[in-house]
């Protein structure tokens, strides 16, 4: 064993450094670091600025034009980029699609679909949940009807991220009604400009605009988007589903909060004296940095072990469980250590330009709040704990 | 021993409940709750007439009611609907203006609308280290500093601030017209103000004051607590509700039992934190009070978040929107451990009881 970088890593890691350093524009680090809701158009600046370094597909093996990093130089990338207050790449097109065609796509769908992907000319977004299917999703209802070279596709998706900024969608669609609900599930891919879609905006709890509606009626698409064969898109749903389970653990991400939740800990004062010398706040504090601290490690363990096996297996689960969990609870704290201040809703003092909490929390409320998607999302953690049931404890 | 309310009290209680039920449906909160003025000045005197106002101040004071159950009964109707109105700060106004012996008709029938400036940035919740400064001249007085987080300030006639006049805390009475104001909705909703005071003309109320802001600190965390009750239950059913009606694999998710264990803890943390509600009503008033409702403040900031947070999770992604009313009422429960002291500020106080 062992846990130090070796010179190769650590020159990787300067090199990364090097270039956020000198590309990432303030712009939108300072939007990341406010924590306010970030625009399509930053996403895609910062996409874009990736995607002209080779560093935009992170998990991509070098054949499809990814960089080909090993589970170490990802994690390197995923804490240097969440230092320098980076947004997180949209991970619909890179992180789910991608491999996915990789894997199930024809050799057209690899010239068309990756190279777009790479360059960050396609946005795409994720068509799997339903109103009736969210944990169950295999009882999905949207269907498919074959009509000579096209499939005509009538229903709803629902709870479409960062859908208002995405041209195209990968869906899960019923091509068969008969037998079990798992055998009649096709992949198909869908450009949303083609008559029939119609898109509606979700408010969320903290009143920001990042999920969707996407209603389809009588959406002609033609055949050649299926991806992989007709009646077999459970198979691929479920690979998606594990590979968006990899990045999940969002160590890098709850490294950066916790720095800040820091910061702001010594900023801000109780009793006459910094919030982070209270007993009661430290200790919160250093019980989710020990969780944490034994994360990183579970992450990169597990990583390796995806590695070696060739695929992510069903451990990946926990990175998701746990992960959330301190990422929650990071945010639990950053509103807590506001104590009243953390009460306005985001921008919304009436008169100018006062300011009422210490720079960068203005949002910490909206954001602790936003935050408890993330147990929800990619599989419940409940549903996390079925599949570890099902796959660890032979009960 | 007896559990039940006074005739009086269930009467009010009822009276309450059937308006707010009326009145306050959720999109008409939603609306009232974030868009200016973040309450809705005509509902204010309705309920005023209704008598509310009244009801939350001691009859030596021209009011009706004022005890610990008054103040429980009327805030967890309140809390049920997540009906902005300021009340907080006119139940703490009355304990401050009480103790001064002043006036309260115009607070009683709702006509002036008080609010309480007390944390401060560097001083949210501990009244010791206020920085705000009231000076004399010429008989009249004059107040420095900032308050941050003014409940119900937004709309206020009249603030009653907390400042340091010779290193003692006094209460001192400033007209909203008077002062910079600077008005705020609030994440859960509702209306606060953030007070700057840049020789603000002000009038004394009290001096060597800490004892009135101690009682008006109880009160208004007791009213906290009452609050989260009332939306703890209400969260409650609509869960319960949920959990018999949403299919997902073929049955109602109710039938998996790690949903069902989850749930029977909130019942019970329910149950606990309406006990310290009427311990702590009970309490109001008394010697012990401020320990008492410390700790219920304590587990009522524990029992509220956890609430808030298995109840989004336990519904799946529909709390997590702005139209179901699960994510307000959640968002309520979180926001309430921000004011007036947290679950760790409360607990410092309950451990401070201990040194000899
Ligand atoms: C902010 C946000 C963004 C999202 N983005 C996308 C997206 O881009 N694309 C997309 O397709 N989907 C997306 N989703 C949907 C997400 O994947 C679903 O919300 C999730 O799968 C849960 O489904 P549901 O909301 O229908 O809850 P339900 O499935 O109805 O679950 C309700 C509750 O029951 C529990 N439960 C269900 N089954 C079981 C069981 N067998 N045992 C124990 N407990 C169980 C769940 O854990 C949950 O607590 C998003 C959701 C959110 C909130």
């Amino acid at each position: 064993m062992d846990l130090t970088y070796s010179d190769a890593e650590l020159a990787f890691q300067q090199e990364v450094r090097d270039f956020f350093e000198a590309n990432l524009p303030m712009h939108i680090s300072d939007a990341v670091r406010s924590g306010a809701e970030m625009t399509g158009e930053l996403y895609q600046e910062y996409h874009r600025i990736l995607s002209a370094k080779g560093w935009l597909a992170t998990t991509w093996p070098k054949e499809y034009g990814g960089p080909g990093w090993t589970p170490v130089e990802r994690h390197i990338f995923d804490v240097e980029s969440s230092r320098y207050n980076a947004p997180r790449i949209v991970p619909f097109g890179l992180a789910m699609l991608g491999p996915v065609i990789q894997k199930f796509g024809n050799d057209r769908q690899k010239a068309e679909v990756l190279p777009r992907i790479l360059s960050a000319e396609d946005w795409w977004c994720q068509g799997y949940s339903e109103p009736g299917a969210g944990s169950d999703l295999a009882s999905l209802k949207t269907r498919a009807d074959r009509d000579g070279d096209h499939y005509v596709v009538n229903g709803q998706k629902t709870w479409t991220t960062l859908g208002q900024y995405a041209n195209k969608i990968f869906c899960l669609v019923r091509t068969k009604f008969d037998g079990k609900p798992q055998e009649g599930i096709s992949f198909l891919l869908i450009d949303l400009d083609t008559p029939g879609i119609e898109m509606r905006p979700i408010r969320l709890i903290e009143g920001g605009h990042e999920v969707n509606e996407v209603f389809f009626t009588d959406v002609r698409v033609p055949v050649e988007n299926l991806v992989g064969e007709e009646n077999l898109g459970w198979t691929i749903a479920k690979f998606l589903l594990t590979h968006e389970r990899t990045g999940i653990a969002g160590v890098g991400i709850s490294m950066q909060a916790l720095e800040e939740l820091k910061a702001l800990g010594r900023s801000v004062k109780r009793n006459g004296k910094p919030l982070i010398e209270d007993p009661l706040f430290a200790a919160r504090v250093a019980r989710v940095e020990i969780d944490l601290e034994a994360m990183k490690i579970t992450n990169l363990r597990m990583l390796f072990q995806a590695q070696k096996q060739g695929h992510p297996g069903p451990e990946t689960s926990i990175l998701k469980i746990k992960g959330t969990q301190i990422n929650q609870e990071i945010r639990d704290l950053a509103r807590r250590a506001l104590g009243p201040v953390a009460a306005p809703f985001p921008g919304h003092v009436t008169d100018g330009n006062l300011v009422l909490s210490p720079p960068d929390s203005q949002n910490n409320a909206a954001r602790y709040f936003n935050n408890r998607k993330t147990s929800i999302f990619g599989g419940s953690n409940e549903i996390q704990r079925n599949i570890l049931t099902k796959t660890m404890l032979e009960l | 021993m007896n559990f039940d309310l006074t005739e009086d009290r269930q009467m009010l209680a009822d009276t309450l409940r059937r308006y707010l039920a009326e009145q306050y449906d959720i999109e008409t909160r939603n609306k009232l709750a974030y868009d200016a003025p973040f309450h809705s000045a005509e509902k204010w005197s309705e309920m005023a007439e209704l008598g509310i106002a009244g009801a939350l101040v001691t009859e030596e004071n021209g009011g009706f009611g004022g005890q610990g159950f008054d103040i429980s009964v009327v805030f967890e109707a309140l809390g049920r609907t997540l009906c902005p109105e300021p009340f907080l700060g006119a139940l703490m106004a009355s304990r401050l203006l009480g103790a001064a012996g002043a006036d309260q008709e115009s607070l009683v029938d709702g006509s002036v609308r008080y609010a309480v400036g007390i944390s401060e940035i560097d001083a949210p919740y501990d009244v010791a280290f206020t920085e705000t400064t009231a000076t004399a001249t010429d008989g009249t007085y004059v107040l420095n500093g900032r308050k941050s987080a003014v409940y119900g300030g937004q709309v206020a006639d009249v603030i009653l601030v907390v400042a340091k006049l010779d290193g003692k805390l006094g209460v001192f009475s400033v007209k909203a017209a008077d002062a910079n104001v600077v008005g705020y909705a609030m994440i859960d909703g509702a209306g606060a103000a953030e007070l700057v005071l840049d020789n603000t003309p002000a009038e004394l109320v009290l001096t060597g004051a800490d004892a009135a802001i101690q009682d008006a600190l109880n009160a208004g965390r007791l009213a906290l607590c009452a609050e989260a009750v009332g939306a703890m239950e209400a969260t409650y059913e609509i869960l319960l509700d949920y959990l018999k009606t949403r299919k997902q694999f073929g049955v109602a998710i109710g039938k998996f039992q790690v949903l069902q264990h989850r749930t029977v803890d909130l019942l019970t943390e329910i149950e606990q934190s309406r006990s310290m509600v009427v311990g702590a009503a009970a309490a109001l008033g008394d010697d012990d009070a401020a320990l008492k409702i410390a700790m219920a403040k304590n587990l009522i900031g524990r029992a509220a978040r956890q609430v808030a947070e298995e109840a989004i999770q336990m519904h799946g992604g529909i709390a997590m929107t702005w139209e179901y009313a699960v994510s307000h009422l959640a968002k309520r429960l979180i926001m309430l451990d921000h004011q007036l002291g947290d679950t760790d500020h409360c607990l410092t106080e309950v451990m401070n009881s201990y040194a000899a």
